[in-house]
């Protein structure tokens, strides 16, 4: 019998080194005569700069230069525009360094070089720059009004996309409906807040004639593409290697001014370069995500299916826009969730505001999503007086419906089609799980009658994971008898090495730890796009299947060929190729990447080449000395994830406190890889959804100052306040990819505005209040249940 | 103009039971001295205001925040850094080996600070509760794990030492 290793919960290949401090992050490495870089940020939200002296700070102990955008040379050119659309009418994309204006606080303005980052700091301190304050724009209702200032002037507008999505008779459906409810709901500002800080360190390698450069990215083939361009250079000439990385949610995903201004620090100084992001920088340096303002309603009939949905909304894109339009997109693509919306008119606003740029955060437009879809929806089944888990039962999308279609053009260019999927089962599961019907008939009353207030939460999501373009990956079978494994992307925690390495391991029956995975090093491997939008188990994992597949094929092929029997009668197993019922006919792995490569061998044990009668040349023509091959895998559209949780709370109306009493969470992300991994994706994802719809805001004040860019201020969830979640399983593969894998990293992020908000408002039933904005805080938690004081 | 801090000390520490000596500037943090100085990267930094707990390394066996430090304050001190947590090169802390195990860890870089507090921390607790666990690894954040795995790790890690 094969082996199963696919779908078994093997432990990390990656956590001895990251437990004994051996890991190797960015800012871990320090090369002989490296110099430190520190900047000077605009301390204003919108302003010109009349003029800018640094000849102080050049002057200070141990600084080497001091550049401003006169002095960048090829990186004076405008940031690109990594996504463009067709809606994103008005993009804006700033330059490395402000060149004569600044449109948020903590945009760079100078940067210091110097023998130490203390040596750095203090020159920033020197430098002089003269401010012509320009109003700021932070309120985006304000922003979308006439003759509102302007972010950027020479556009005239302050809307940089305008975007409307039509599915059926949206018109028909309303004017039809039973009933129809309007809700204003908003969800705040906030951001990935990855642990490790963004940092770079950059070299130009003489020898080789290599800029080399370690970047905390989630993209490095995108990076090194971009510096070659920007440099002159040819892309082998740019070597970008993401190293252990802190954790990415999102935000590690851009080409930033920084990850450009060092590498041409080191080109042109010739000296290693060093910058790593403080935690103030990273607050005002590194991009948002979440603030949109949605005016929903929905259409139903008189049994609360739905009819119709319009919602139009809002979306802070900041002050620029370099990664597009795509989560808006992504939020109006996903609204519908696993629901039958037969007529549909979305329609956003991307507006920008004098505040750091907004680009996907975990979830990336679909908390906003299902927070509009799911209160809705419980909107309804209140006013209808009925069941919240049974208003969603009778508008799923059903098992045998599947491809469905939604309707719209998703974030990839693909029609939103769903490919499998089981919504009534997952919701089943979930109701199951948390003994449903005993909770809301027995334990609440009881609870309740104790004066507690408690109350129950259900929501359900989907989430379009695993798009395109492409991944690749190579995988070789060495002579010496490990398996080589190379792809282009790279990590920051998602266990890519013990994953990519099952399914290699499942494919050639051999031992799991005999697999070296090489990720996020342009030297191993030059195609592909990077890691996010859940896409590294479906695209890359598959390309790694693809690859390990047909180096199965070759093994198996020369293995009929020494044995002289058919392919057919071989088997794969325990490491060896051999002839069924006949196993000591055969060969290990090793043996046939040495049969492969007629070379001669030194130090090896089992050498099974031997010399043979001459035929023609040793290496045919069309033969590769190797069993290797480089596969791509490029999904036809997203495979869609779904899931649903239930969350019980209880809320101190003295101290406005949320205590999470029970969080139940069924996922489906398809066959699974490795299911404590999965669990710790969703695990991470729900923390930070908890985040999110409790504590995480960042608050701008009125002139553009982000108020709270310290963890002493911006409150992130500890273990006190997240609880432990109780996960089930459901299993419905995809289609799509040879591996019936779903993603599975941003799920848990998804539901929880929505839960959260519909198990507060249970629990707050006899104030009579509605939750329509996320996060919500203790404050307003005590607001609401104290009406009198406020 | 010379800025604060700037003068230098000569400090004598031991880490990891290496004695060291060095001169350092007054203002150098005691995380960037691990770090740079000593090359003992295993301590990460996530704010460098005593937030994040990243930074935690024991003191003369008591956990602190190395960002809030300075290297000067160490001198006459014992550190232990995650460098120094397992037995020897080829064995593992049963912390260690329950965070493993657990799958307490993603990213890796809150790890090392919630390894030392927990050491210190069941050093003291050896029997603890899952409330007591999370109550001790409240002051260091995780972005990665929602804290669920650590605590199964903690209580595994806990149980192992009370065996041994
Ligand atoms: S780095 Fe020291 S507590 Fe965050
Ligand atoms: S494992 Fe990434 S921050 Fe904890």
């Amino acid at each position: 019998m094969p082996t199963r290793i696919f779908g078994e919960p093997i432990k990390r290949a990656e956590d001895p080194r990251l437990l004994t401090g051996r890991g190797r992050y960015t800012d871990d490495i320090d090369l002989p005569g490296q110099l430190h870089v520190a900047f000077l940020r605009s301390p204003l939200a919108h302003a010109r700069i009349r003029s800018i002296d640094v000849s102080a700070a050049r002057e200070m102990p141990g600084v080497v230069t001091v550049w401003t955008y006169a002095d960048i040379g090829p990186c004076q050119r405008r940031m690109p525009l990594l996504i463009p659309h067709p809606d994103l009418t008005h993009p804006y994309t700033r330059y490395a360094l402000a060149k004569d204006e600044v449109n948020h606080v903590g945009e760079p303005v100078a940067m210091v070089i110097a023998e130490s980052r203390y040596l750095a700091e203090d020159a920033v301190e020197a430098i002089v720059v003269e401010w012509e304050e320009l109003p700021p724009v932070v309120d985006i209702e304000r922003a979308v009004q006439p003759g509102a200032p302007l972010v950027h002037e020479e556009l005239g507008t302050n809307v940089a996309a305008h975007y409307v999505g039509i599915v059926g008779d949206p018109e028909g459906a309303f004017s039809r409906a039973a009933h129809v409810f309007r809700e204003r709901l908003i969800i705040e500002r906030s951001a990935g807040m990855p642990i490790e800080t963004r940092a770079i360190v950059a070299v130009w390698n003489d020898v080789e004639g290599v800029l080399e450069v370690w970047d905390t990215t989630q993209a490095p083939i995108v990076i090194r593409n971009a510096l070659a361009a920007l440099f002159g250079l040819a892309p082998t000439q740019v070597r970008v290697i993401a190293p252990d990385v802190g954790g990415g949610f999102g935000c590690k995903i851009m080409v930033y001014p920084e990850e450009v201004l060092v590498p041409y620090a080191a080109l042109t100084l010739r000296r290693p370069i060093k910058w790593t992001e403080d935690r103030l920088e990273h607050f005002v340096g590194t991009n948002h995500e979440r603030l949109q303002i949605h005016d929903a309603e929905i259409a139903v009939d008189a049994e609360g299916r739905i009819l119709g949905i319009r919602d139009r909304f809002l979306h802070d894109a900041g002050a620029y826009t370099p990664y597009g339009i795509i989560v808006p997109i992504i939020t109006a693509c996903q609204l519908p969730g696993p629901y039958k919306v037969p007529n549909y008119h979305v329609e956003f606003r991307a507006v920008y505001s004098n505040t750091v740029p907004v680009s996907p955060y975990r979830g990336a437009g679909r908390p906003h999503a299902a927070f509009v879809m799911e209160r809705l929806l419980d909107r309804v089944a209140d006013e209808l007086g009925l069941d919240r888990a049974e208003v969603r039962r009778r508008n799923f999308i059903q098992p045998h419906e599947f491809p469905y279609d939604v309707g719209l053009i998703f974030q990839d260019g693909a029609p939103t089609r769903y490919d499998s999927g089981n919504y009534p089962g997952m919701l089943d599961l979930l109701l199951q799980q948390m003994d449903y019907d005993r909770l809301v008939r027995e334990e609440l009353p009881r609870l309740r009658a104790e004066g507690r207030f408690v109350g129950v939460g259900i929501a359900c999501y989907v989430e379009g994971t695993g798009i395109g373009p492409y991944e690749g990956a190579t995988v070789r079978v060495e002579p010496t008898g490990q398996v080589y494994v190379a792809t282009g992307m790279p990590q920051q925690g998602q266990a890519h090495k013990t994953v990519l390495a099952q399914i290699v391991a499942e494919e050639l029956q051999v031992p799991v730890g005999s697999v070296q995975v090489f990720e996020g090093d342009t030297a191993h491997f030059q195609f592909g796009s990077g890691t996010y939008a859940s896409r590294s188990a479906v695209v890359c994992g598959s390309a790694v299947a693809l690859a390990a597949r047909k180096v199965r094929e070759q093994g198996l092929q020369l293995a009929a060929e020494e044995l002289e029997v058919a392919v057919e009668d071989l088997v794969v197993e325990d490491g060896r190729v051999y002839v069924r019922g006949a196993p000591e006919r055969g060969f290990t792995w090793a043996q046939l990447a040495q049969l492969a490569n007629p070379l001669r061998y030194a130090y090896a044990g089992d050498l099974v080449v031997r010399p043979r009668p001459w035929t023609g040349p040793t290496l045919p023509p069309g033969k590769q000395p190797s069993l290797e091959a480089t596969e791509y895998y490029s999904p036809p559209h997203a495979t869609w994830a779904s899931g649903a949780v239930g969350m019980l709370v209880e809320v101190d109306i003295e101290t406005g406190q949320l205590h999470i009493r029970k969080l139940w969470v069924v996922h489906d992300c398809g066959k699974m890889i490795n299911p404590m991994v999965v669990e710790g994706q969703v695990h991470g994802g729900i923390a930070q959804g908890i985040g999110g719809a409790f504590y995480e805001k960042l608050h701008y004040d009125d002139n553009g100052q982000l108020l709270n860019a310290s963890f002493m201020d911006f409150l992130m969830p500890t273990a006190m306040e997240i609880p432990r979640m109780e996960i089930a399983h459901q299993e419905t593969p995809s289609p799509l990819n040879p591996l019936g894998v779903k993603g599975v990293g941003e799920a848990g992020a998804i539901p929880m505005p929505a839960v959260v908000a519909a198990a507060v408002e249970d629990a707050l039933r006899p104030f009579g209040v509605r939750i329509t904005r996320m996060p919500l805080d203790p404050d307003q938690l005590w607001r609401m249940t104290h009406p009198e004081s406020s | 103009m010379t800025a604060v801090g700037t003068e230098r000390r000569v400090i004598r520490v031991v880490v990891n039971g290496v004695p060291y000596e060095r001169e350092v500037e007054a203002r150098l943090l005691l995380s960037d001295f691990l770090r740079h100085e000593l090359g003992l990267t295993g301590t990460h930094v996530g704010c460098e205001h005593g937030v994040c707990g990243a930074c935690t390394v024991l003191f003369d066996g008591e956990p602190v925040r190395s960002c809030l430090f300075l290297a000067v304050q160490a001198d006459g001190h014992a550190i232990e850094t995650v460098e120094g947590l397992a037995p020897s090169e080829s064995e593992l802390h049963p912390l260690q080996l329950a965070f493993w195990e657990k799958h307490g860890l993603q990213c890796g870089y809150c790890t090392p600070g919630m390894l030392m507090v927990l050491k210190a921390f069941l050093a003291e607790h050896p029997n603890p509760t899952e409330e007591e666990i999370r109550e001790a690894i409240s002051g260091n954040l995780c972005r990665c794990t929602g804290y669920q795995n650590i605590v199964e790790a903690a209580l595994s890690a806990a149980q192992l030492m009370r065996q041994s």
